[in-house]
This record gives C-alpha cells, sequence and structure tokens, in this order.
C-alpha cells in the first residue's frame, strides 16, 4: 500500500464501485447522469468508459424505475448499486424503497435477499452553494424508522469506502446516504483549509468496515459528541477550538444508523456523563432524537445532564445564505450546546 | 396453434386448482379460519393459466394482491399455498407474508405486492437482469386495469421498453378498481393502446378464453426470447367474486347483477371443458376424474394447513437482514 494516498470522499467512493465491479460482474449502476457524465457529483466518473454502457446505465428521470428496477435484478441474482441524485427526490421513488426493497426479505420468510444498495447525497451545500428546499435536504431519519433497511451516514473517504464495499458485499438493502459537502474537498480549498479530515489516508487494497460499529474520531474525558456526516468534520472543529479551552471532547461517528452501536455510544457516556448529539436533519423526530432516546434507556444513571440536540430547525431549508446558515446547524451551535452542558454541575 | 392433449388437460387442471382453492379459502375464511383479507380470483383463471402454460419453470412471474391464481399457475404447490394462509411456518413465507405476500424463488414466483403496480418496474429490473445475465428467461408481470394509472406503470413500461427487456406485461382487465369503473379511470376502451406511447409491442386477449390467453402470451413470450423487448397482454377479463371476501353481495353495489351474470355464462373453465369434450380431446369421465383428484388436492391442502405448526413468537424477528 502506498503511504500517504489521500482521497477525497468522491475518490474513495469512486474506487470502492470500480473495485468491487472489477471484482463481481453482477456488480452494476444505474441512475440518472451516471454514465459520460460521471454522476451530478462526479463519483462514477470514467466507470462507463472502462465498464461500458452495459453496466453504468444512464436512466430516465424516472425513481420509481431507477430503484424498483434494482430491486427486481437484486431478487434475481445481480448486485445493483442505484445512485439518486439528491435525497430530496428519494420520495418520487418511496414505495420501492420502504415498500418493496425494505420488506421483501421479511415478508417472503427469509426466501430471497435484496442486495440493493442505494447511494444517495444529502445535506445542505452552505457555503458552496445554496440548494434550497429541493436540493438540501437530510431524510435519513426516515428510513431508521422502516425496519429492512440499513441505513450507512459516512463521514470520512476512509470510512467510505469501506463501508460501501461492505454494502456492496453484502445480502441486504442497504441506503447510502453522502453528505454533499463530504465530496467537495480536493476541489474546493475553502471547505479543504477549515475541515483538513475532509480528506483522509485510503488504501488501494480493497477493504471492509463493517455494519454497526461506531467509530471513535477523537478520544476526550469530559463530553461525548455524537456527529455524523459533516456534522463530525464540524465537531471535530469544535472539539479542537474547545481542547484550547481546557475542554476534553469524545467525537463519537456512528457511521451507520441500521444497524447502530450502542456498545461504543454507551461507553462514552459511561465515561464522559455528558452527551451532545449533532446531526444536520430536522430536530422533531430525527436522528438526534432517536440516539437521544437510546442513550436515556441503555445509560440514564450515567448521565450528569440531560442529552442536548443540535439538529436543523424544522423548516425547509431556505434559499439565502443568511438563513440557510441559520436553520442548519454549524459550529456555534455545537460549540453553544457543549458549553452549556459543562455548565450544568 | 395445436396444443397436445396432455398441456391442455393440464390447462384445465390448473384452472380447477385455482377455482377449487379459492371456494375452499372462502368456505374456511366464513369459518372464521384465515385470519387474514381474501381477494380472490375466481372467474379470471384462464388468464393466469393462459399466461404461465408457456413459461418454463426458470422464468418469472410478479404478482399482485390478487396473486393466488398466478402462483399456482407458475407451478406453486397447494399444501404451501394454503398453508401460508392459515399463517403457518410451512408456508411459503413461514407465516410471514400471507395471501398478498407470496413468494417461490425456485418456481421463479419473485414476489406478489399488495401495493397496485409495484411489481411493474420490479418485472423490468428482472428482466434487465436476465438479459444482463445472458440468459434466455422472461418474466410475466401480472397487474390490473387499476394498476395501470400508477406512475409506476408510466416508469416500469418506458424503461423497459426503451431497454428493450424480456418482460410481459399481462394486463388482467377485470373492469373494476375495487368499485371503481374502468370507464371512469381511462378513455381508452383498450388499456393497451398505451404500448404505442412507449414504443412497444400490444396484444389484446379474451381473458376468459385460456386458449386466447395462451396465444398471446405465447408470442409475447418468444419475442421476448428473441431480445425484440416487452408486449402487454390486455386480457378482457371479470372477477365472479367481490373485491375482496368482505364486498357486500360480490361487488353489487357498484356493478350489475345482469351484468355479473353475463359474465359467468362466459366462464373459462366451462368453456375449455365443452371444446375439449367436443373436439373429442377428452372424455366427460377424464375430466370428472381431474375433478375429482383436485377437490381432494385441496382437502389434502387444507388439512396439511391446519395440522402444520404456527409460527413462534420467539422467531418473530427472524428473517429481517441476512446478516
Amino acid at each position: 500500500m502506498s503511504e500517504n494516498r489521500q482521497l477525497d470522499f468522491a475518490e474513495a467512493i469512486r474506487e470502492a464501485i470500480r473495485q468491487e465491479m472489477k471484482r463481481d460482474k453482477t456488480v452494476f449502476v444505474l441512475g440518472e447522469d451516471v454514465g459520460k457524465f460521471g454522476g451530478i457529483f462526479g463519483c462514477t466518473k470514467g466507470l462507463q468508459e472502462e465498464f461500458g454502457e452495459e453496466r453504468i446505465r444512464d436512466t430516465p428521470i424516472s425513481e420509481t424505475a431507477i430503484i424498483g428496477a434494482a430491486v427486481g435484478a437484486a431478487v434475481t441474482g445481480m448486485h445493483p448499486i442505484a445512485e439518486l441524485e439528491f435525497m430530496d427526490f428519494i420520495g418520487c421513488g418511496m414505495d420501492q424503497v420502504f415498500n418493496q426493497m425494505a420488506k421483501i426479505r421479511y415478508m417472503f420468510g427469509g426466501s430471497m435477499n435484496v442486495p440493493v444498495v442505494l447511494r444517495t447525497p444529502c445535506g445542505s451545500r452552505y457555503p458552496v452553494a445554496c440548494g434550497a428546499a429541493h436540493h438540501s435536504q437530510s431524510l435519513e431519519a426516515w428510513f431508521i424508522h422502516v425496519p429492512g433497511l440499513k441505513v450507512a451516514v459516512p463521514s470520512t473517504p476512509y470510512d467510505a469506502k469501506g463501508l460501501l464495499i461492505s454494502a456492496i458485499r453484502g445480502q441486504d438493502p442497504v441506503l447510502f446516504v453522502e453528505h454533499k459537502l463530504l465530496y467537495y474537498a480536493k476541489r474546493m480549498p475553502k471547505l479543504r483549509e477549515p475541515y483538513p479530515t475532509l480528506i483522509s489516508q485510503v488504501p488501494e487494497e480493497p477493504y471492509t468496515i463493517p455494519f454497526g460499529k461506531a467509530d471513535i474520531k477523537r478520544p476526550g474525558e469530559d463530553i461525548t459528541l455524537i456527529a455524523t456526516m459533516m456534522m463530525v468534520h464540524k465537531a471535530l472543529r469544535v472539539a479542537e477550538d474547545l481542547a484550547k479551552t481546557g475542554v476534553s471532547v469524545e467525537v463519537v461517528d456512528p457511521r451507520t444508523l441500521v444497524p447502530f452501536d450502542k456498545e461504543t455510544i454507551t461507553n462514552s457516556v459511561k465515561k464522559t456523563g455528558r452527551v451532545v448529539v449533532a446531526s444536520e436533519d430536522a430536530k422533531t423526530g430525527g436522528v438526534a432524537a432517536e440516539i437521544a432516546t437510546t442513550i436515556m434507556e441503555e445509560a440514564f444513571d450515567y448521565l450528569d445532564a440531560p442529552v442536548r440536540r443540535v439538529s436543523a430547525m424544522d423548516l425547509p431549508i431556505p434559499y439565502a445564505p443568511a438563513l440557510e446558515s441559520t436553520v442548519v446547524p454549524q459550529e456555534h451551535h455545537i460549540k453553544d450546546a457543549i458549553l452549556q452542558l459543562i455548565d450544568q454541575k | 396453434m395445436e396444443l397436445d392433449k396432455q398441456t391442455l388437460l393440464q390447462m384445465y387442471r390448473n384452472m380447477l386448482r385455482i377455482r377449487y382453492f379459492e371456494e375452499r379459502l372462502a368456505e374456511e375464511s366464513a369459518q372464521g379460519n384465515i385470519p387474514g383479507l381474501l381477494h380472490l380470483y375466481v372467474g379470471e383463471e384462464a388468464v393466469a393459466v393462459g399466461a404461465c402454460t408457456p413459461l418454463r419453470k426458470e422464468d418469472y412471474i410478479t404478482s399482485t394482491h390478487r396473486g393466488h391464481g398466478h402462483c399456482i399457475a407458475k407451478g406453486g404447490e397447494l399444501r404451501r399455498m394454503m398453508a401460508e394462509l392459515f399463517a403457518k411456518e410451512t408456508g411459503y413465507c413461514k407465516g410471514r407474508g400471507g395471501s398478498m405476500h407470496i413468494a417461490a424463488p425456485d418456481i421463479g414466483i419473485v414476489g406478489c405486492s399488495a401495493i397496485a403496480g409495484a411489481g411493474i418496474p420490479i418485472a423490468a429490473g428482472v428482466g434487465l437482469s436476465a438479459k444482463m445475465r445472458g440468459t434466455d428467461q422472461v418474466c410475466v408481470s401480472f397487474f390490473g386495469d387499476g394498476a395501470s394509472n400508477t406512475g409506476a406503470f408510466h416508469e416500469g413500461m418506458n424503461l423497459a421498453a426503451v431497454w428493450k427487456l424480456p418482460v410481459i406485461y399481462v394486463l388482467e382487465n377485470n373492469m373494476y378498481a375495487i368499485s371503481v369503473s374502468a370507464s371512469k379511470s381511462t378513455k381508452l376502451r383498450n388499456i393497451s393502446d398505451r404500448a404505442g406511447a412507449y414504443g412497444m409491442f400490444s396484444a389484446v386477449a379474451d381473458g376468459m378464453d385460456v386458449l386466447s390467453v395462451y396465444q398471446a402470451v405465447s408470442e409475447a413470450v418468444a419475442r421476448a426470447r428473441r431480445g425484440e423487448g416487452p408486449t402487454i397482454v390486455e386480457c378482457k377479463t371479470y372477477r365472479f367474486r367481490g373485491h375482496h371476501e368482505g364486498d357486500p353481495k360480490k361487488g353489487e353495489t357498484y356493478r350489475t347483477k345482469e351484468e355479473m351474470q353475463e359474465w359467468e355464462k362466459r366462464d373459462a373453465i366451462q368453456k375449455l371443458a365443452d371444446k375439449l369434450v367436443k373436439d373429442g380431446q377428452a372424455s366427460q369421465a377424464e375430466l370428472d376424474k381431474i375433478k375429482q383428484e383436485t377437490i381432494k388436492e385441496v382437502a389434502d391442502a387444507v388439512t396439511f394447513a391446519k395440522e402444520s405448526p404456527s409460527p413462534r413468537p420467539e422467531d418473530v424477528s427472524s428473517y429481517l437482514f441476512m446478516s
């Protein structure tokens, strides 16, 4: 392995797809603009030239047909990777996600597997581009609510490659959520400079990261900060900043929401006694609510203060940058939540 | 198209298996022995049997909430079908699916979905899989006139057509989406006219004549195996019972008694029996023997189902994920 192979998130995703397609002929990609265009965020760039139009399939704008066709192919021996250009579009194909892909294995008594990997970009692109109400949402909470789907929410290029290879090699349906700001690091100094963790060392050889195994991104003693996707990078900046004032923050990244690693999170909470959960989806009924409740059930006796959520306001994502950055949690929101908790003796 | 005697008698037997299986189900349901809803296929048997007879074991079907007939016609065992309906561990889906969710991948039944139209894009994916794996398998996708007005119909048809997938879309036009007449849902007399809009082939068959369905689907299957793409085969048919077994007076609230009686006179099972006897291809005694054997087969399936164990609550979490 080369010693210092630095990839960004899109490169890691592309490498995982490419290596798995070389390994297994049943793996193929379908979605809007995945061919010559290389995917709306460049994740399949160059793959159609390498694998041809049969295996890197451009589709019509038909989310129901994209996901439905992936399901049909998956139950008959193929391993499709379906790409939805924006998570906001998933509603157009929702029946195939929550009634078909998620339920087939259980309702048919385990008689068939549905190895679909459904990749989709989520999240606000502030300050890179303002996507507004239909190109900025984080809807992963909808899918943890549907039994039968595994949900990955990777934050780093290293995790993205390992988790995606696990997803492709697995036999279960996976919703693979990719925060849009993660993609851009190499192309955008404006992101790379404040968030150097957006680029990571990634081994060239294929490797897997198991689902249901959280990762402690930064060890600490005073408070547990649980964060997903882009919020991990914001959390790491806040932790760095607070370390200078003597506050030791442990940043824990669940990496997958289904299955969810209760053990790592509970152990961290037992150590620190204080928890902030930072998740970019809307607060009500959101990912942070679920994690907070799980902590209450599993580690209530160890808590020295109530769990705090840092999530998006319960509003559509507005267009104006000043409004978008108010709705979507930023570093100062995380920092304020931590300081308030630390003050609660 | 000449069919041999054995195939004709097998078609007769399969239509009877569906009819007797379901009539028995209605009785068992009335006695409170079936825990779930029943959407019976009685009257439409010619469609399932005509469409599945040209298929091989390794070909696929997708089915619907009204799927018993399709599964039996594709080779489903009555014992395991009945056990599923009785919610038993020995059923096709171990009692997790029930009437509207039967699958048997080893005989190509990739599943019944209770969401109208959902099987249409899934069938496109099944066809894509066959094509990409380089086999000449085909997929028959059953759905009704009601499902033809969903968005899934449009997206699935378009994809199957543009990718020339080996799929036969069998549109069972029984004229009612629960209670709403197709004439109130579409301007078209033949819904299959929409095929032209997708650049695909279409045919209209008499869904009350198993040979008419067989012929139309056979041609579509041959075309699909040659790699020439999908076809919509619209089968004009009629359900003799209500939308489900709780539908008052078998649906007389939205259709006339006269209309129902007219269609019942066209019973496809009797039609085939009359033809076989008239053409000298079978004697009445042979047909009666098949009837008796089928009645016994259904009774045996009910005994099997009743004697089978229920799923255990401690196993409720099994099968959600492979790993």
